[in-house]
């Protein structure tokens, strides 16, 4: 059996992912902003976000990564990227792609955000949850965009009161202009 | 007096779009509050939050000042978070409030950290909030450039700090507990209470959390005075209030209204009515963790204390003749929380309306506590079956949901498991007759 066959978990070999000088950078500047905290844990948030937006997603070596510039565990890094919905585990969107986040609770499912969401799905050709190079769809608890619903955010862009009619023109806008959420961190 | 229609402090900059930089905040009186907070004594600013009556605006209305006061007296470092993680369902106004005044937060921060002697302070803004993530991380680069933030801030000799800190994704953050192990660089689990986070919080240290809107009205109680504040409110609530109306009205919006305005008021007069020339069938008061109330229950005010307490609103049973009990023989009946109200027309489908409400807290609870984790999983199952309706639903399935949330309720260590049992035994109790409905229609 190769090395290659041993998931990356197991393997014992060194990690081959850096973060670049800017996300050193940043990260070492996070760090001193939490001087009552006894380890670099704080960073940990930030840290993951940046690994994502570096390396696409938070693979097993992206992972190991953030817990050898923290000085953390594997296991701790690993628990907290799993808990929290805006970290991705596999691969999948570009960095320069387009999360859409439709929200479907209850303000945006009242006016109709099932269905605009379905329109979705048609026209991207993918279901919730899915994603290609371009676009991610993710079917999104309460946006807190409630004043314009049925609403989607997608990056630093939020598309108001929308309608299944109105889907075609969102994603032509997003071909000509991504708002990657890479963008923000 | 109650403040009139109009009257706004914390949404007064909406729509202007210089109130973002820092030049165009202190050319509408920016900051000015500030310098004379930092002239007054820690403790006389407490005293004036305090006597203001200013409630918590993320979902509890607790008393602020009451809140501060909790600090011990002799702590060497305290913490002041600002809970940015707005997600409740409904709610909308702490986005908006970052996005168009982030230096009013900012201004609203350090006069607090500075009542409550906090030198490391931090907001928790919500991860999906990118764009203001953006203008609030600008802005309080652009506060320290200015000496507003600092080791010595415009030459007092105080120090203050605010550090930005992006969440990533988990409604459970908004918890308060939840919000400090995520600012730790935890899962975001709630702790067990006590102790409480003002006597030990963030990093062990005294903390305190407060809401956005909660801290942007810490300003105006400096200027004007905490009696004038509480004037401008209603019983023993002090302010104006905000709401995020959504659903099938005609003109949805956040609006900063008088304390004392009434549901009805609110649909009709500020919102334009029902869509389609409908009728109300019911409306959420405060983000979906709260009961919500019925066409007959819309003329009570929508502040704090009404809201538990007013005699016109039915109490939640568990089941029919047997009421839910709050403690000590306490009727529950609804909450403010967040201020995030959702209305539905005459031709809502009620069942399936909750089951949206129950997908939700299946999905957001953190899997700590097993009724929760286990609970909300089945609120959801079940309602989602009772919805479909006909070959769906099963003889029982309204008894057995009322178990299952009476069976999570006062059983977990945060407010998550009560969120999800109470809406869901107030939508029982109001509304049983569209869930027998579901149910019926199968027999026959």
């Amino acid at each position: 059996m190769t090395a290659s066959h041993v998931p990356t978990m197991f393997r014992n070999v060194l990690m081959s992912l850096e973060f670049s000088a800017e996300a050193q950078k940043k990260i070492a500047a996070l760090c001193e902003r939490y001087p009552d905290s006894a380890t670099k844990q704080p960073v940990v948030l930030a840290a993951l976000h940046l690994a994502q937006k570096e390396h696409g997603y938070l693979s097993d070596d992206a992972m190991r990564l953030v817990a050898k510039t923290l000085d953390l565990p594997y296991a701790h890094v690993y628990g907290v990227a799993t808990f929290y919905t805006m970290f991705r585990l596999k691969a999948g969107i570009q960095p320069t792609g387009s999360t859409i986040r439709m929200c479907t609770n209850i303000s945006c499912m009242l006016r109709g955000g099932y269905e605009v969401l379905e329109a979705f799905e048609n026209k991207l050709g993918l279901k919730r949850g899915e994603s290609n190079g371009k676009f991610q769809l993710v079917e999104e608890e309460c946006i807190a965009a409630c004043e314009f619903a049925p609403c989607a955010l997608v990056g630093t862009k939020y598309f108001h009161d929308l309608t299944p009619e109105k889907v075609g023109e969102v994603i032509a806008e997003l071909e000509r202009d991504p708002h990657p959420e890479a963008e923000v961190v | 007096m109650p403040a009139a229609i109009g009257t706004k402090l914390v949404t007064k900059r909406f729509g202007d779009e210089r109130a973002r930089t820092i030049a165009g905040y202190e050319a509408t009186g920016g900051y000015a509050m500030l310098k004379k907070a930092l002239a007054m004594k820690p403790d006389d600013i407490t005293a004036e939050v305090k006597a203001s009556n200013l409630r918590g605006r993320g979902g509890a209305g607790f008393a602020t000042g009451v809140k501060w006061g909790f600090v011990p007296k002799d702590a060497k470092q305290v913490h002041l978070v600002c809970n940015a993680d707005e997600s409740e369902p409904g709610t909308c106004k702490d986005r908006l409030l970052v996005y168009w005044d982030p230096h009013l937060l900012i201004e609203g921060m350090i006069i607090s950290a500075h009542a409550l002697r906090a030198v490391h302070n931090y907001i928790y803004i919500r991860g999906e909030m990118m764009r203001e993530y953006v203008v609030l991380a600008k802005a309080v680069e652009d506060a320290y450039a200015k000496g507003y933030l600092g080791k010595n801030i415009l030459g007092t000799g105080i120090e203050c700090h605010i550090t930005v800190h992006r969440g990533a994704g988990a409604y459970i953050c908004g918890e308060e507990t939840a919000l400090l192990n995520s600012l730790e660089g935890l899962r975001g689990q709630p702790r067990l209470k006590p102790p409480f986070p003002a006597v030990k919080g963030l990093f062990g240290n005294p903390t305190i959390v407060n809401n956005v809107e909660t801290l942007m009205n810490v300003p105006f109680i400096v200027d004007k005075g905490g009696a004038w504040f509480n004037e401008l409110g209603m019983g023993r609530s002090g302010g104006t209030r905000i709401v995020c109306v959504s659903g099938h009205v005609n003109k949805q919006g956040v609006f900063e209204l008088p304390m004392g305005i009434t549901f009805r008021q609110i649909i009709d007069d500020v919102c334009g009515g029902v869509w389609k020339g409908r009728k109300v069938k019911a409306v959420i008061p405060g983000g979906v963790s709260m009961p919500p109330l019925d066409e007959h229950e819309l003329d009570v005010p929508c502040e704090f204390d009404a809201l538990m307490t007013d005699e016109r609103i039915k109490p939640v049973m568990v089941r029919p003749g047997q009421q839910f009990d709050l403690g000590g023989g306490r009727a529950l009946r609804s909450m403010a929380g967040s201020g995030g109200i959702v209305v539905m027309d005459d031709q809502t489908d009620i069942p399936k309306a909750t089951w949206r409400i129950m997908k939700f807290f299946a999905h957001e609870s953190c899997g700590q506590c097993t009724p929760c984790r286990e609970g909300t999983g089945w609120l959801e199952k079940v309602s989602r079956r009772v919805a479909a309706g006909q070959d769906h639903a099963k003889e029982g399935d309204l008894e057995l949901l009322a178990s299952i949330a009476h069976g999570i309720a006062g059983n977990t260590i945060c407010a998550l498991g009560d969120a999800a049992a109470w809406p869901m035994l107030g939508f029982l109790t109001k509304f049983r007759g569209d869930f027998e409905l579901k149910i019926r229609r199968k027999a026959a």
